[in-house]
């Protein structure tokens, strides 16, 4: 009976130290509720060092949250249940909620530092923001096959090598709806943004030939497999490739000559947010020449900053075709359109086709 | 007032389950048979029997059963050596074959990731004794493999605690009456664990019949449960929270009637715990 | 002789299957290799010095332990609650609680999260609250269903005779039940909390922004490269359990004996 009773009072002691803990993080979380924002984005797409930076300078705590691809940013968004501040994703999506009414124009007026954004990257916005009213460009870049030198002995320049059955459970490819039917529609010689439901038929059914033949379907992970040389090649963006090609020197990328997506992350205000203020700082200090430089050199992506461009000498740029495309490249890509709901869903239907397959 | 147990006493959880589960339950039937206009429809829930939704469910099933027969077959066994072994419920030596379940899920995962890899630890190992590698990872012997270590310890504990409260006279006796070990295991041992047995397979069974993060992490995106495609109907976009209700939905019917059939194979066994 | 030998090597067979993998992300802590982890590229504790500094990871460790303490906690009295107030009941309401309490248990994961994911969003804010919600409606049907068997057992006459002896209901309940139900009471709370810790996908459906458990943040920091203070956090889990586990497991032998002897 004894034992029975000195179990209840640890029991107890452990019931008021938890709830005491518990209550003390509440009321730690509810005071700087007031001035926070809600920032949310790609894996591992910031210099997360920035963000106490920011803390340090405004006041204003960012609570950080990231998503895998861009669709389920989109449903998580959807749901409402949390209230994003400021959201960063791809040029089709963003086109996709502008379209919808679901962001709120930007102030450029109260941004000192907007200006560092160069001109060609506003005219590249126009894609998907016509009026360059509602986005701030963050990074852009291509996507193209990484590939490593040590075992292929040639530039695998064509996504025909997506399907050379010598490469058989080497290839990773992009687990993402749209960039995964890139390949197969430009070969067939469809455009990206065909709205031809034969078309992408087609290129299903290349995809499903092509299934045997691929290692996995990765998306963040793709990176780090090619790093520890898991696989021959790989369809990626080019900010993943060049940061891949930092810790291993036997990746090349290369855009195939058969033209591919060219794209563009940006900063969107969605509607619901509640601290407008707070996000407009952030994007200006993210815009800011230091913070810009700091998240370029732990991003590497190809930035549209102009202040942290004129610093990289050319030589740099000539080395990395990876991040700083020249012209010839970019003639041959085209950027994602938002395609309307009849086709998404119908991308969705193929996509999970492809994956039951 | 000489009654122990009052009514009120059940009243906070009675509250809780109505507002956590039989709500958010009402929740999932409501939107698995409305369409996003708020009309009734039987779409979603029918859409179980179209082929992309068919095939993974297939799959899972497929699956499910091979998990669960590996972890009964590892571990049935083991509770045997093991109830020989220790007379304490909480003797080390259970313990140690329970304690993997205390890391957590994915770190377990990753282990698995590790070991698998085209140039992970496997193959490394395979690499010095001279042996060819194998391609395991990204297929469908990888998720089976990290679900069956992930849900090991729940088909070995029940079998365990059902074995190690058969009594030890029983099988002396039938040994004094000259049953031999294998007679005593199939008449005896097993009969007599059933009720663990039971509670273990159900604990197997039914999660990896949902289970869609490790086929994500070990199946390299290739292997496509029904778990996937729920999580995916909920995360593709166009926000299909109707679909993924009438998946849901009906990946919870199918799991009680196999469970209402699977009891009343085994009727009258009441009592088992799930441990 | 032979079935001796087949048990023993039956035994360290699964022993060493079990502990592979964890020994696998043990040796991936030390391993100072950057690329591969399958090869050794000498010994090193960087990872365990970048541990402590990783803001990411202990936060998650933090939450993690506070949302399943308190959620085991929630559930345990709710649980014991139930358990107690059901004991006069009738057998259908029995059963419907019973049956209540298995909803959870048979509904895979998966369901649960997104059925309170649904409700969520509906109506309020995914916040901390919401995720101890979620958990505690995950795991109570391991303490209702640990705690009953006890209940059952229960001899109600020494309850009845402490009330003739003239106990209030109330010191009767603290002195006579609670030390009978008490180890249900605690399988119940330790099943429960093992279950909030290691579960991924009711806290992956109803999680609020910024805010982490070890399994989510895991499954999304595995993705973007080699993060050795993964597997540094890995050694020092199973290491704490390793005592945790050696303590109970002391204490109960001590029980154990001393039960032994009293009989």
């Amino acid at each position: 009976m004894n034992r029975g009773y000195r179990q209840i009072r640890v029991l107890a002691v452990i019931c008021l130290s938890v709830f005491s803990l518990f209550l003390t993080s509440c009321s730690t979380r509810q005071e700087d509720l007031s001035n926070n924002i809600i920032v949310f984005n790609y894996g591992d797409y910031i210099d997360r060092e920035l963000l106490g930076q920011f803390e340090k300078e405004t006041g204003i705590h960012v609570i950080y949250e990231e998503f895998l691809t861009p669709e389920a940013m989109y449903t998580k968004y959807k749901n409402g249940s949390v209230k994003y501040d400021l959201i960063c994703c791809s040029d089709y999506m963003l086109y996709k909620m502008i379209e919808e009414d679901e962001v709120v124009p930007i102030d450029y007026n109260a941004m000192e530092h907007i200006g560092n954004i160069g001109d060609i990257y506003w005219e590249l916005s126009k894609n998907f923001d016509s009026q360059n009213k509602y986005t701030v460009p963050y990074f852009w870049g291509t996507v193209g096959i990484l590939y490593n030198t040590e075992m292929i002995d040639y530039v695998p320049d064509s996504w025909t090598q997506l399907w050379n059955e010598e490469y058989k459970n080497n290839i990773i490819m992009q687990n993402s709806v749209r960039d995964s039917f890139v390949p197969a529609l430009i070969l067939n010689g469809a455009s990206i943004n065909t709205k031809d439901k034969g078309e992408l038929r087609k290129a299903l059914k290349d995809l499903q030939k092509q299934k045997s033949l691929v290692q996995s379907y990765l998306v963040d992970e793709v990176r780090d497999d090619m790093v520890n040389n898991q696989a021959v090649m790989a369809v990626i963006y080019s900010g993943e490739a060049s940061l891949a090609r930092e810790y291993n020197e036997n990746l090349e990328y290369v855009v195939p000559k058969e033209g591919s997506n060219i794209w563009m992350d940006s900063w969107i205000i969605p509607k619901g947010g509640k601290n407008y203020d707070g996000a407009i700082k952030f994007l200006d200090f993210i815009c800011r020449k230091d913070a810009a430089q700091a998240n370029f050199d732990y991003v590497y992506y190809s930035t549209p900053n102009e202040a942290v461009l004129e610093d990289i000498d050319d030589e740099e740029k000539e080395e990395d075709n990876a991040i700083f495309p020249d012209e010839d490249i970019l003639s041959r890509c085209e950027m994602f359109k938002y395609l309307g709901s009849d086709i998404e869903e119908f991308y969705n239907r193929l996509w999970k086709e492809l994956k039951v397959y | 007032m000489k009654k122990i147990g009052s009514k009120i006493l059940t009243g906070p959880y009675i509250i809780w389950m109505i507002i956590f589960t039989v709500i958010p339950l009402g929740l999932i039937v409501y939107y698995a048979f409305t369409n996003s206009g708020g009309a009734f429809t039987l779409d979603n829930v029918v859409s179980i029997a179209d082929t992309v939704n068919a095939k993974p469910l297939w799959l899972s099933f497929k699956m499910s059963f091979e998990i669960t027969v590996i972890c009964f077959l590892l571990s049935f066994p083991l509770a045997i050596i093991l109830s020989k072994y220790s007379k304490n419920k909480n003797s080390i030596i259970v313990m140690a074959f329970i304690l993997p379940m205390w890391m957590n899920f994915m770190l377990r995962t990753l282990a698995w990731r590790l070991i698998l890899l085209n140039n992970g630890f496997l193959n490394r190992a395979f690499e010095i004794f001279g042996l060819n590698s194998v391609y395991l990872m990204n297929t469908k012997a990888a998720v089976i493999l990290g679900t069956a270590y992930d849900y090991f310890p729940f088909m070995l504990l029940p079998i365990y605690n059902a074995v190690a409260k058969i009594d030890e006279d029983v099988i002396s006796a039938a040994r004094d009456l000259g049953a031999s070990g294998v007679v005593v295991i199939r008449r005896i041992i097993f009969p007599l664990a059933m009720p663990g047995i039971i509670s273990g397979i159900t604990m197997v069974f039914v999660p990896s019949m949902s289970e869609f993060v490790i086929a994500d992490m070990l199946g390299g995106g290739k292997v496509y449960m029904i778990g996937n495609a729920i999580e995916q109907a909920f995360n593709s976009g166009y926000a299909d929270i109707h679909l993924g209700s009438g998946l849901s939905l009906s990946l919870m019917g199918l799991i009680v009637i196999s469970m209402l059939i699977y009891k009343f194979f085994d009727k009258g066994e009441e009592g088992h715990g799930i441990w | 002789m032979v079935k001796k030998f087949t048990e023993k090597f039956y035994l360290v067979f699964m022993f060493v299957l079990l502990y592979m993998p964890i020994a696998v992300l043990i040796m991936s802590s030390f391993n100072a290799s950057e690329k591969n982890k399958a090869v050794w590229g000498g010994f090193t504790l960087s990872a365990y010095k970048a541990l402590i500094k990783d803001e990411i990871i202990m936060s998650a460790l933090y939450t993690t332990f506070l949302l399943a303490g308190g959620a085991a906690l929630i559930a345990t009295v709710l649980g014991t609650l139930l358990c107690i107030g059901m004991m006069n009941m009738g057998k259908l309401f029995k059963s419907t609680m019973i049956g209540i309490a298995q909803i959870p248990l048979l509904n895979s994961d998966i369901v649960t999260g997104i059925s309170l994911m649904l409700l969520f969003t509906r109506f309020t804010d995914l916040s901390f609250g919401t995720m101890l919600v979620a958990h505690v409606t995950y795991i109570i049907p391991y303490v209702v269903l640990s705690v009953y068997p006890k209940i059952m057992q229960l001899n109600v006459s020494i309850y009845e005779a402490a009330l003739d002896l003239g106990a209030s209901p109330l010191f009767a309940m603290r002195k006579v039940i609670i030390p009978d139900i008490m180890p249900g009471i605690l399988t119940g709370f330790m099943l429960a909390f093992t279950m909030s810790l290691d579960d991924f996908s009711v806290t992956y459906f109803t999680k609020a922004p910024g805010i982490n458990t070890m399994s989510t943040m895991i499954n999304a920091e595995y993705r973007k490269g080699i993060q050795t203070e993964i597997y540094a956090l890995s050694t020092i889990i199973f290491i704490v359990v390793l005592i945790v586990l050696f303590i109970i497991n002391r204490r109960s032998e001590k029980a154990f004996r001393i039960e032994n002897e009293r009989v």
